[in-house]
């Protein structure tokens, strides 16, 4: 891939930093293993054969190319921008993380690791996780926290069917930070058999970067979908940001064509000056988790508990690359409430026939704010990073429904 | 003389004694290890995250915090400390979010100001050394590093590039008081750093006992001991400080003598 002089697409720098984010701020203990896996990475990126097998399993397991569907009655219903979905909520396992998983796995195995762990929140990248494991027939150990094991109970069994063990993490506020937490814990007691695949944009160089290249099979198969059917770029990519990796992996292939807008939308929760998880819009930057970025933290740098209903979406930081996106402006981020993601859940859902995930319903919510106000010549792309079968608990509960 | 210079320079290995800030009754618990013949402190700087450390740590750090224990209490246990103990080194030890937070050269002047000798960070490696180190050496605080069981010869002179005061070796591959090393992997983990530095090498995570601290003394400069402090206290609340003084005492005894009994 050739870059221009000034392109955005050609971040990290060797240190893995994004402008002043990113990095690679671990323990010793972890240290050389990290450095060990940037040089296997490296390696795989050099190797025809390595991305031939990533490609190969995209296709003939995960379902790839996902398509992009043209949303016309929810485009006719807001009156403005036509809407294209990218259907990530149609691959294999239900959402965008496999394609991240099928990436690491494929790293695990050329770096002779024989055992996977990974972290998870609403459980969408334990089930993918999980999911690679059976097949490569890996042992897995998925680290979730306990409030999320309870509140996401139909991906817990996923897991165990798949034969993973999930590790109920009861540590914190017992969500997706905790369980990192506790991820890593595990990870620097058994570096020397352990791959960690984390399921996002974060963590210590260089996972943002390959997790990014991993999922920019969505924007590079979204530009070339886009271009067939309207014979142009989009005037604007929306997509939900917890960690973020849904997102950058629409946004990076595009983040040179200047003429596309981006938007970014964070899960703000009760709003923003109430309990909330928009850590660009509310938070600073610091560090946690291997990586110096925008976090929901206190005066002193005492991280602060993240809220969602969007179990995905529900951790107190952002990929280090959204950061740095957000600080030079290319990426605009806005937030979309726990209220505004429920009616965008049931207006998808009854205008399309598709039951986005909450995570996925925070950027519909965003095209519904933004389409009308823009013509009906202009192309908007929201990325529909999951379905939403594994919400329908949490829906019900915040609708008033007993099942 | 630096203070670590003149507690190394004994002719007997250290205790490097650990308790976390605000968890418990700090000052008292302080100055009990001082009595029970403690020659490095590392005061832990509570922190929301403790990635590195075991349930008896990470239950202190939520302890220390639920009190609502903050930066400014650190200092404040670290410079009364200061003045009631002018001699016996005092470490922070802690986690990089809590320190950069207001900048690194914040952080190194209340250092300095406190009378904190030396600079424990667990999660900024040498590769992220900007972050803090150059701004502690500026104000004449020691960055001191960690070595693990995985940091191999080629990496090995970027860690002692910039540490000071003493190494700190990481006797086993996961959090802290959790599992202990295996005496012969100390033996030769020590030999091996002590062959590329001159600095002191002292070693911990997992030692729990004054029958392992004796052991681990008779090849090193100094011997960390920290969740076993904690359990103290997680026990005996706020009346911890003559438990703590007693097992102190017990550990010193070990580990100052053990070159002694293996001569």
């Amino acid at each position: 891939m050739t870059h221009t002089p000034n392109s955005l697409r050609t971040q990290p720098d060797a240190r893995g930093h994004f402008g002043q984010f990113g990095g690679r701020y671990v323990a010793e203990t972890l240290m050389p293993l990290i450095l060990d896996l940037e040089r296997h990475y490296r390696a795989a990126q050099a190797d025809p054969a390595f991305r031939a097998e990533f490609d190969y399993l995209l296709k003939h397991y995960v379902g790839r190319p996902s398509p992009l569907w043209f949303a016309e009655r929810l485009t006719n219903e807001l009156g403005g921008a036509k809407i294209y979905l990218k259907r990530e909520d149609l691959n294999h396992t239900g959402a965008h993380k496999i394609n991240n998983c099928i990436g690491q796995i494929l790293l695990a195995k050329r770096m002779g690791k024989t055992r996977i762990i990974a972290e998870t929140g609403a459980g969408q990248h334990g089930v993918a996780t999980a999911t690679v494991a059976a097949l490569f027939g890996l042992p897995c150990t998925i680290f979730m926290g306990a409030v999320d094991v309870a509140r996401q109970q139909p991906n817990v069994f996923r897991m165990k069917l798949l034969g993973a063990e999930v590790v109920a993490v009861e540590s914190g506020a017992k969500t997706l930070k905790d369980a990192m937490n506790e991820a890593l814990r595990h990870w620097v007691a058994n570096v020397h058999d352990t791959f960690y695949i984390i399921g996002t944009v974060a963590g210590p160089h260089p996972y943002p970067e390959l997790v990014r290249d991993f999922q920019s099979v969505i924007g590079d198969e979204a530009k070339a979908q886009i271009l067939e059917a309207e014979g142009r770029l989009p005037d604007m990519l929306i997509a939900p940001v917890g960690g973020g990796s849904n997102a950058i992996g629409l946004f990076h292939p595009f983040l040179d064509d200047a003429e596309v807008e981006i938007v970014g939308v964070e899960a703000a929760g009760e709003g923003l000056d109430g309990k909330h998880a928009a850590s660009l819009a509310g938070g600073r930057p610091g560090i946690l988790h291997g990586n110096k970025t925008y976090l929901l933290q206190d005066e002193d740098g005492q991280i602060t508990e993240a809220h969602s209903i969007s179990a995905g979406l529900d951790y107190p930081g952002i990929g280090p690359e959204h950061s740095w996106l957000h600080d030079i402006g290319r990426v605009r981020y806005q937030p979309v409430t726990d209220a505004e993601a429920l009616a965008s859940f049931q207006k998808l859902t009854k205008l399309e026939g598709i039951i986005p995930a909450l995570e996925s319903a925070h950027a519909i919510a965003a095209a519904e704010r933004i389409a009308p106000t823009l013509g009906k010549d202009k192309i908007i792309i929201v990325n529909c990073s999951g379905r939403g079968d594994k919400d329908i608990f949490t829906v019900a509960d915040a609708l008033g429904v007993a099942l | 003389m630096s203070r670590f210079a003149a507690a190394f320079a004994k002719p007997r290995p250290a205790l490097v004694a650990f308790i976390t800030g605000g968890d418990g009754d700090t000052a008292a618990n302080l100055d009990a290890l001082v009595a029970g013949g403690a020659d490095v402190i590392e005061l832990g700087m509570p922190f929301t995250d403790p990635m590195a450390d075991g349930p008896a740590i990470q239950a202190a750090n939520l302890r220390s915090l639920a009190k609502g224990t903050t930066t400014a209490d650190i200092f404040g246990y670290a410079a009364a400390f200061r003045s009631r103990h002018p001699d016996t080194p005092l470490v922070l030890m802690g986690y990089a979010n809590p320190m950069t937070v207001r900048g690194g050269d914040w952080f190194a002047a209340e250092c300095a100001k406190a009378g904190v000798d030396g600079v424990i960070c667990v999660d900024i490696p040498s590769e992220e050394d900007a972050e803090i180190g150059p701004a502690l050496r500026a104000a004449g605080v020691d960055l001191i590093r960690l070595a693990t069981p995985t940091t191999d010869a080629a990496r090995l002179p970027d860690v002692l590039n910039g540490a000071s005061g003493f190494l700190y070796y990481v006797s086993v591959a996961g959090i802290t008081g959790q599992q202990q090393a295996a005496q012969t992997s100390i033996d030769t983990a020590v030999a091996r750093l002590k062959a590329e530095t001159a600095l002191p090498v002292a070693v911990g995570f997992g030692v729990r006992t004054a029958e392992q601290a004796a052991q681990i003394a008779k090849v090193a400069d100094g011997v960390v001991v920290g969740s076993a402090f904690i359990d103290i206290i997680a026990e005996h609340g706020d009346a911890a400080a003559p438990h703590v003084e007693a097992f102190t005492r017990t550990l010193a005894d070990a580990i100052h003598g053990a070159k002694e009994i293996a001569a």
